[in-house]
């Protein structure tokens, strides 16, 4: 193919990239966005087999290639439940890291001694922060997954082993570009990866997020890195564009969660351990049966639901419609509190309910909802603990301190529906479930809710 | 103009572009963003393509189809797993908090 055309289709198909991200960044168009997205990247990679100078000596082996990966891709992104969705997006996140640092020794192995200082060092960039990105989020994706602890890895000299494994790294970058050999860069490689392995360990469940989302930038800058490269303004437009506007999302991210990036980060070194909680298993809670929290429901004026995490977990998200369809028909206005990162992911919960066609008015957000709690009679709690928890008001030095949270304690009476008095994702105690106003009910979620409702009907 | 001045001109403007795009976006779609940030990086796909269709040894070839197999997992999963979170937002009222949603009611 002509080059001169080749270069405006590239054009089109980056044109097409930023249209997707700015349709993403707004409800009405984000589906369209995605689709012009999808659509580029479809066409992009069809006019690469007809870019200049294409040899197509391997064509079967890169068209089986993509089969495979489209084999692999495809399934696990349309079985995969709501509720594992952030672990395969870090996944997915992951891979794309994994996928650009390959690339990028396979260019190093044809740079010879020829290439440019600013190639070599680009292509270093893009093998040190793929690997990075690949470790650091598989790290995130066992955590999401629940495969390894969410709490946040720390051991005794963590920092300083983070430090020298990082300076080990950029001192291998730099053997790498004095010496040009293999040896070098495997070890630079393997520096990178274990790296991003103890980047990620020490930060806690609730922050995970936070991280795929730096992660997700790191993997564009990766993919601009070898856009230099490969002389490819396709992915220095598309990697840099993926790069900046996740850089803006990730502080969005971390603004939303009341978090500094600095203290998701490296919050786990500075953190005081928390004060132990007096008694500890040893205090009373209590506990009630459906048909006491049917009853309370029941003659309550003004009831909010809050769900999180146990309320995907559990699918309950049509269950809880019943209930708050039910409320309302008795008289009783309901609404859902939605806290921006209950769940595993910002927007978890909107997803959920829309789901189960909730009516997005009855979706309040934490701003709106929280000034409304003294007038609440009774909140219900479904899954849901961090998003809630005092803690992140009153205990300096627990991992969540300074996230805004639900004010729910100010509500009349709060029911907590609950699977055990296991502590939320960030691991820390709840102490509003000691409350004298609270009332738990332990079990999954929809089955308490089934239950729930059924005495409702009852009453 | 040299051609690295071009490139690092595309670069330079583009991380303008792409901080301006996503500078005004709701909590609701921070995780769709996310997801379509991340499928639109696996057009590293193009990349692995060319590395691997220049490839002249055994070694070269394998690690080229291997990035070939995961920056197509990462697009194509990526897009299809975007698309399945918007889906359950279609043909919904929106939230009234969002200014520039405000009054974005489909019917």
């Amino acid at each position: 193919m002509n080059t001169n055309l080749y270069g405006v289709l590239i054009l089109a198909v980056s044109v097409c990239f930023i249209m997707a991200l700015k349709g993403l960044s707004s409800p009405k168009s984000a589906r369209r966005g995605n689709l012009i997205g999808a659509a580029g990247a479809f066409v992009a990679t069809d006019l690469v087999f007809w870019a200049p100078g294409m040899t197509h000596q391997h064509k079967w082996w890169i068209l089986g290639a993509i089969g495979f990966g489209v084999l692999v891709g495809v399934p696990a992104a349309r079985k995969i439940q709501m509720t594992q969705m952030p672990q395969l997006v870090a996944l997915f996140n992951g891979v794309g890291g994994g996928a650009a640092a390959l690339v990028a020794i396979v260019e190093y192995l044809k740079l010879g001694s020829g290439a440019s200082t600013a190639e070599v060092v680009a292509t270093v960039f893009t093998v040190i922060v793929g690997c990075i990105s690949f470790s650091g989020s598989i790290i995130t994706f066992l955590k999401l997954q629940e495969i390894m602890t969410t709490r946040p890895v720390v051991f005794p000299g963590g920092r300083f082993v983070i430090a020298g494994t990082l300076l080990g790294t950029l001192g291998a970058a730099e053997w790498v570009i004095h010496s040009m050999g293999n040896t070098s860069l495997a070890v630079m490689a393997v520096l990178a990866l274990l790296f991003g392995v103890l980047f990620v360990l020490p930060v806690g469940g609730a922050d995970v997020p936070i991280v795929i989302s730096l992660l997700n930038a790191f993997t564009g800058l990766t993919v601009a890195a070898s856009g230099y490269v490969l002389q490819s303004t396709l992915l220095i437009v598309a990697g840099t564009l993926v790069g900046a506007s996740g850089t803006i999302l990730t502080r969005l991210m971390a603004a939303a969660m009341g978090r500094s990036l600095f203290g998701t980060l490296f919050g786990a070194f500075t953190a005081k351990p928390q004060a132990a909680v007096e008694g500890g298993e040893a205090r009373s809670v209590k506990s009630g049966s459906p048909d006491d929290v049917a009853i309370l429901l029941n003659y309550a004026q003004r009831v909010v639901i809050v769900p999180g995490f146990g309320l995907a977990v559990a699918q309950a998200q049509h269950t809880v419609r019943e209930l708050a369809d039910l409320l309302t028909s008795k008289g009783v206005d309901v609404a859902y509190g939605i806290h921006p990162v209950a769940g595993r992911m910002p927007g978890h919960m909107n997803v959920l309910l829309a789901e189960a066609n909730v009516p997005y008015e009855q979706l309040v957000e934490m701003d709106e909802v929280n000034p409304t709690f003294p007038q609440t009679d009774v909140v219900l709690v479904v899954g849901a603990n961090d998003v809630v928890n005092p803690a992140a008001k009153t205990s300096p030095g627990c991992p969540i301190y300074g996230m805004p949270i639900l004010d729910v304690a100010s509500a009349g009476n709060v029911i907590f529906l609950k699977r055990s008095m296991r502590p939320g994702f960030a691991g820390i105690e709840n102490e509003l479930l000691y409350d004298p106003k609270t009332t738990l009910l332990f079990g999954d979620a929809k089955d308490s809710l089934t239950k729930v409702v059924s005495a409702l009907k009852a009453l | 103009m040299s051609s690295n001045l071009v490139w690092l001109s595309i670069f330079v403007l583009s991380v303008f572009i792409g901080f301006e795009v996503v500078s005004k976006v709701s909590t609701t779609l921070h995780t769709p963003l996310m997801s379509g940030a991340n499928a639109i990086h696996g057009i590293i796909l193009v990349g692995a393509i060319t590395v691997t269709d220049h490839a002249d040894s055994n070694l070269q070839l394998g690690l080229g189809i291997a990035a070939v197999v995961l920056a197509t997992i990462n697009m194509v999963g990526g897009f299809v797993v975007t698309d399945r979170m918007l889906e359950m937002f279609k043909g919904k009222p929106r939230v009234k908090k969002d200014a520039e949603v405000a009054g974005g009611e489909s019917k």
